[in-house]
């Protein structure tokens, strides 16, 4: 996107200066853009091109070596890629799918009239101050099988906890289960905002013609909350999709490959010196990310400007 | 137009700047000044062991040498380090003196090009061939041994093995047999500790000096793309017994989710019976868990032949000094190997922290104060029973082996798809490297 705009600036610059360098439609002269124009293209435009280039090399950070697509095709033959794939499918739908349902919840709760309401909105809000990797290093000693206290406390009740992080079915839905809890904050609070902003005569007008709770909720605020909804959608599953940080805090892909993302086979084979083929994977994980995010961003945005 | 242009060329020289301030050029010069003093620095891994052995050596050295000053500074272990060790070499950013494995690793840091070769200084001739070899490019010396040979094998507590009236086992049958009876007298068999992926691939590796009795040219083919784990018996055999390990119970119970201090405790206490390990975590167990030395033995990983029962060795990691480190720096850190490769030097080790192996220095003794576990291992090299790890006689290893040992270990896949995805883990490795056949 950024390069269209740059084409676009460019042309229109060209067409000025053919008609007599009048510089009509802009206030301000080239050199006032310079600064940002130079920051722009060293930190993000050169290294974008470099990294297509070097996706294409076997790169051992001492020297790199042209070898065209070998990368990709062995990017694409890792078996670690296909069930990396799947998790960061599941991993962004859950957390996302959680997010929605729980942030909704809460946020109802919250715009409720409750005792100390202001003190459990900030309280809801805590985890997301919360350092991501502090989070998880906290969760990963309370989720311990043996010493943790989730389990010794289901001890207490009688009940044999699972191994939460060890346990290749559970490891990635339990990271994700952590995910959530750190990220509901946010998603509460964009709900609160679009509930807030409903207009009370639609609460007065539904009481009058003798709605109850659930046709409020239903017929009222799950609409009219719609804008809320797609936020809340589009920045978690953004943010499952890439998810890195707290899934290496806390399981580093393990046990074995099984809770392995895409941004974890990524950063395995980086640390593992396949500088080019970890490079491609990026290229690959960037249009990924596009190819979901887009279109359902277009989506969902639509359907608002319907609605 | 003419701004445009104006405005990239600016761009371009401004790029250009930037790169050129790399954080190479950081490196200040003014603290060798006229009156002789040095200062240098010295990387080595943040392991707790490791820092005693290293604030030793830079306490004794300094005492003989008080015109050098050494700062040292720690790195993270593991993948994180090669990492760390890699950007800093390639932006000349590296510490004037550093610590690193010998053999396959050593090899994957280009020496030639990012190393000084150590030819001209002192003590080089002392040094032991085995180790040598492990840290020579194109027939160039790189490296001085930190520490002592270790041995990738079994360590058993020995109060289990006398109470339980138990013989060490020479075959992989007579292991399996062992750890039967030991289960039955409500100790665990096999310790394993997951928490620390690492720690899982000693089975594999450890199992090398079976495979070279097999075949002594295994590792040459390897290299060459000739040998495969999958189809070589003697290679497959390593994930096989860790698949037998898990599938008949013999791990301790919370395997998945214990560490290396864990593991090191259930063997010291009696908790568990065996842990395949490296010996060097010896000092570890002893510092952790006083009052070891004599409890813990050490055997080999056994195989299938009872008369052929060797110890794989691994070569003690390196001291570098890479090549961005010069003039009055250069010296100092030379005459700071050299102490390292001399006999004072070993002394100052034996000081810091018990020694896990026989030293790579000529004339240097580990002392008669050594626990079991390195009197055993002492027993199998002096005999000839025992062979280099294959990272050593090969610079191919793939990095995913700690997560597949786990899944192997914790019965997620089996054996021969294990060795199978090995392979092709390997095949990545070779190709980075740019081997032939590949």
């Amino acid at each position: 996107m950024a390069t269209t705009t740059v084409h676009r600036s460019a042309r229109t610059r060209e067409n000025a200066s053919a008609a007599g360098r009048v510089r009509a439609h802009s206030p301000y002269t080239n050199w006032f853009y310079l600064p940002a124009a130079v920051i722009y293209g060293v930190l993000f435009l050169v290294p974008t091109v470099i990294a297509f280039y070097f996706s294409l090399t076997r790169w051992s950070i001492f020297d790199s070596k042209f070898i065209g697509f070998d990368n990709y095709k062995t990017f694409f033959q890792e078996p670690a890629l296909v069930s990396s794939l799947w998790h960061t499918l599941i991993y962004a739908v859950l957390t996302s799918g959680l997010k929605v349902v729980l942030g909704l919840g809460l946020a109802m709760l919250l715009t409720s009239q409750i005792i100390g309401r202001g003190y459990l909105r900030s309280v809801v809000f805590f985890p997301v101050l919360v350092s991501t990797i502090g989070v998880g290093l906290t969760f990963t000693v309370l989720m311990n099988p043996e010493r943790g206290l989730i389990n010794q406390s289901l001890d207490l009740i009688g009940i044999t906890g699972p191994g939460w992080l060890t346990d290749p079915s559970l490891a990635l839905i339990s990271v994700g289960l952590v995910d959530v809890w750190k990220g509901i904050g946010l998603a509460t609070l964009i709900y609160i905002a679009g509930i807030v902003s409903i207009p009370q005569e639609y609460f007065e007008a539904a009481r009058m013609d003798g709605a109850g709770a659930w046709d409020n909720f239903r017929h009222i605020v799950l609409p009219l909350a719609r804008p809320a909804t797609v936020t809340v959608i589009i920045l978690s599953l953004i943010g499952g999709l890439r998810s890195f940080d707290l899934i290496w805090a806390m399981t580093k892909g393990g046990p074995g490959f099984t809770s392995d993302v895409i941004a974890s086979v990524i950063y395995k084979q980086y640390q593992a010196g396949f500088y080019g083929l970890s490079t491609a994977g990026n290229v690959v994980l960037f249009l990924v990310v596009t190819a979901i995010v887009l279109p359902l961003s277009r989506f969902l945005n639509r359907k608002e400007v319907e609605l | 137009m003419r701004t445009r242009h104006i405005a990239i060329a600016l761009l371009a020289t401004a790029s250009m700047a930037l790169t050129a301030c790399s954080a190479g050029s950081l490196g200040s010069s003014d603290d060798s000044g006229g009156d002789g003093k040095v200062t240098i620095s010295f990387l080595y891994d943040n392991g707790s062991e490791t820092a005693k052995i290293g604030d030793q050596l830079v306490k004794d050295f300094t005492a003989k040498n008080p015109n050098i000053t050494i700062k040292t500074e720690t790195r993270p272990q593991g993948t994180d380090g090669d990492n760390l060790i890699k950007t800093r070499l390639s932006t000349g950013d590296m510490s004037d003196v550093f610590m690193y494995n010998s053999g396959s690793l050593f090899q994957a840091l280009a020496p030639e090009k990012n190393l000084a070769p150590l030819g001209d200084t002192e003590n080089i001739g002392n040094l032991d061939k085995n180790f040598t070899t492990t840290v020579t490019s194109n027939g160039k010396i790189y490296g001085v041994p930190w520490g002592g040979f270790m041995a990738g094998a079994i360590l058993y507590n020995k109060d289990v093995y006398a109470k339980l009236g138990l013989q060490i086992p020479k075959t992989w049958d007579d292991f399996m047999a062992n750890n039967s009876k030991i289960k039955a007298g409500g100790v665990d068999p096999v310790i394993q500790t997951y928490g620390e992926t690492w720690t899982s691939q000693l089975f594999i590796l450890g199992d090398y000096a079976n495979v070279n009795t097999a075949d002594p040219q295994w590792a040459d083919k390897y290299t060459k793309n000739q040998a495969k784990y999958a189809t070589t018996p003697a290679a497959l055999a390593g994930f096989q017994h860790l698949q037998d390990v898990h599938d008949k119970g013999y791990e301790n119970k919370d395997f998945a989710s214990a560490k290396l201090t864990d593991g090191l405790r259930y063997l010291a206490t009696g908790k568990g019976a065996q842990y395949p390990i490296l010996s060097a975590m010896v000092s570890q167990l002893i510092a952790d868990n006083p009052g070891t030395e004599d409890k813990v033995g050490l055997f080999p990983i056994p195989g299938t032949d009872a008369s052929q029962n060797k110890l794989t060795v691994w070569s003690p990691n390196g001291v570098y000094i890479p090549s961005s480190t010069t003039g009055a720096k250069l010296e100092a850190a030379k005459k700071f190997l050299a102490y390292i490769a001399s006999v004072d030097g070993c002394n100052s080790q034996t000081t810091a922290s018990t020694p896990t192996g026989p030293y790579a220095v000529k004339g240097c003794t580990v002392g008669d104060k050594v626990p079991q576990a390195v009197k055993d291992m002492q027993g199998y090299i002096d005999s000839g029973s025992s062979s280099l790890a294959l990272e050593f006689l090969s610079p191919v290893k793939g990095p995913a082996l700690e997560q597949i040992c786990v899944e192997v270990g914790s019965g997620i896949r089996k054996a021969d798809a294990a060795a199978k995805l090995y392979d092709e883990d390997v095949k990545k490795q070779a190709q980075q490297l740019g081997l032939e056949g590949w």
